[in-house]
């Protein structure tokens, strides 16, 4: 097995006396998607920006492409491909030239950059929007157009802070599909998100951030079978009376209850077995969801708040 | 490689500026010349008339560096406010540069070279016209376009620095009117400082204009004496404190 990509070890970021990235550890290896899991200001983007190098540690160690970023930050860079949570294109050129203008700060030759945003282009699916400005761009368009810049270099290790945030549907798919190829070609891909089924999707393996702390890590499916149930039964009430009433009778038709602000959400391993008994036992809910478990339950089971809530 | 990126960086605002020059040739170039045509010609017949000259020369020719060099002043502190805390903050496209080799300092530099680069352009066209017009009377006066492009640098150096460190751009029209402004008309450009009482001289003193014109003025009219080199070097103290500052600011900004 080849030496990982990304290694950390106690790393650590502070911002004067605020801790963002409390002593984490984590090691990402050649060729895997390896995602950061966690609502917002968990410290998923600052530890994106150690690993981009425009962030300098402020303990623990951090190695990056087998380099130390404190010393090594360009040459890291230089095999780096960043995706940042915010657009930040030459907005008034054209999508061509942001892509010429980005490839030379790579020192790249201009015919070389020429091959290569075409192709990028094609791949990204804005060879016909080429010579038009970015500004007037949709917010999915914008996106992609990061994407193939921030491949302009060939990297060895992509960087996604949020890919998909802010986007509809459709835009979001559209580059899900994208980074699925991308990894099917062999790039490894860290990306940061508060979507569990961006992490789901698109993540061999992903460690789960909660202020500052990694709490859990592992495959998608072995997290959601370690720490949550099969199956997740939701309830709804008409007032949070009712549904306090409801909570004290639930206890034993699940392994685990939780009581969220608007929902309670059981952990079962049969969630029709469940629904059966507690309207057997007369608890009357508003509106009944029985659903797979997922990441979210593991992120709400382990910190016992939900991934949008800041 | 430090020397590759910052190329990069000036390359990018080369690039930029050829997109949009048209809209900016007006300000830097168009302007300053109807500047001197009317204040060479319809204010300097009256000036030659009453007084024969100014410090030896025609208004027309006393004017010429002092507009040149002003315009470059101008120009370059413009250039070092709202486009660098759109590259900060508003378009974000200097955090892009980031996610390359490029480092914070090349990013400042590049920015710095490129004013003075700017400000060589316009000087060399601004001369030509200048000269067509009988406003340059001596051919050293080339010599005004790096002077042109030192006072820039000089400019720029201190605000950008400044403008980097900003969360948005409330103070930048407050400069531009309550220095930038001033400092044009009171920095030898239109007429010689001692015209000035002695503590607006003092002021004038302290400012990269004063000494950019000064020197560009020597090179128009051919005239050199020693304090040539004290006014380099004031342009010289400009740009390294400038530089300085700027390095840690625009470090603070984008690698935090």
């Amino acid at each position: 097995m080849a030496d990982p990509l990304v290694v950390a070890r106690a790393l650590t970021k502070r911002f004067d006396a605020f801790v963002a990235v409390d002593g984490v550890d984590f090691s990402i290896d050649r060729g895997e998607a390896f995602g950061f899991l966690g609502p917002n200001g968990a410290g998923k983007t600052s530890t994106m920006r150690m690993i981009g190098c425009v962030s300098p540690v402020s303990g623990g160690s951090l190695s990056v492409l087998g380099l130390d970023p404190a010393d090594a930050g360009p040459a890291i860079r230089a095999r780096l491909g960043v995706v940042p949570q915010e657009d930040n294109h030459d907005t008034e050129l054209s999508v061509w030239d942001n892509l010429m203008i980005y490839g030379r700060y790579f020192d790249i030759p201009r015919a070389e950059i020429r091959e290569r945003a075409t192709e990028l282009l094609d791949f990204v699916q804005l060879s016909d929007r080429r010579d038009s400005k970015v500004d007037p761009l949709s917010g999915g368009m914008k996106r992609r157009l990061t994407i193939a810049r921030a491949l302009i270099n060939k990297p060895e290790l992509m960087l996604l802070d949020e890919p998909t945030t802010g986007l509809d549907p459709q835009a979001r798919h559209l580059v899900w599909d994208r980074l699925y190829r991308l990894k099917q070609t062999g790039v490894t891909i860290v990306l940061t998100t508060h979507y569990m089924d961006e992490a789901e999707q698109l993540c061999d393996r992903l460690v789960i951030m909660d202020r500052g702390r990694i709490v859990a890590e592992g495959a998608p499916r072995a997290l959601i079978d370690t720490y949550a149930t099969r199956e997740v039964v939701e309830l709804r009430f008409h007032t949070t009376d009712q549904q306090a009433a409801a909570l004290v009778r639930l206890e034993p038709f699940a392994d685990r209850v939780e009581s969220l602000a608007d929902r309670i959400v059981m952990y079962t391993p049969d969630g029709d077995k469940t629904v059966a008994m507690l309207t057997a036992d007369g608890v009357q809910p508003a509106a009944v969801l029985v659903r797979r478990g997922s990441l979210e339950d593991v992120f709400l089971i382990l910190t016992g708040r939900t991934l949008e809530e800041d | 490689m430090p020397a590759t990126s910052v190329n990069r960086v000036v390359e990018r605002e080369a690039r930029v500026y050829l997109k949009l020059w048209r809209g900016l040739a007006f300000s830097t170039f168009v302007a300053p010349v109807l500047f001197l045509a009317a204040m060479g010609f319809g204010l300097g017949d009256l000036v030659d008339q009453n007084s024969g000259d100014v410090g030896g020369v025609s208004y027309l020719e006393f004017i010429a560096p002092g507009l040149l060099i002003a315009s470059a002043a101008q120009m370059a502190s413009g250039e070092a406010m709202w486009p660098v805390l759109a590259g900060m903050k508003w378009m974000r496209f200097y955090h892009g540069m980031m996610a390359s080799p490029v480092e914070a300092r090349h990013i400042y530099a590049g920015h710095l070279i490129w004013s003075g680069m700017r400000a060589c352009l316009s000087a060399a066209a601004f001369l030509i016209v200048g000269a067509v017009l009988g406003a340059i009377p001596s051919w050293w006066g080339v010599l005004a376009i790096p002077v042109a492009a030192l006072t820039a640098a000089a400019v720029s150096a201190p605000l950008s620095a400044y403008s980097a460190a900003q969360e948005n751009d409330i103070s930048f029209p407050v400069i531009l009117r309550l220095i930038v402004m001033p400092l044009f008309l009171f920095s030898g450009t239109f007429f010689p400082i001692s015209q000035l009482p002695e503590w607006l001289q003092k002021v004038a003193l302290a400012s990269p204009l004063y000494h950019g014109v000064e020197l560009a003025r020597g090179a128009t009219t051919g005239v050199f004496d020693s304090s040539m080199w004290a006014h380099v070097a004031v342009l010289g103290v400009y740009i390294a404190v400038g530089s300085f500052f700027g390095i840690r600011t625009y470090a603070n900004r984008l690698s935090p």
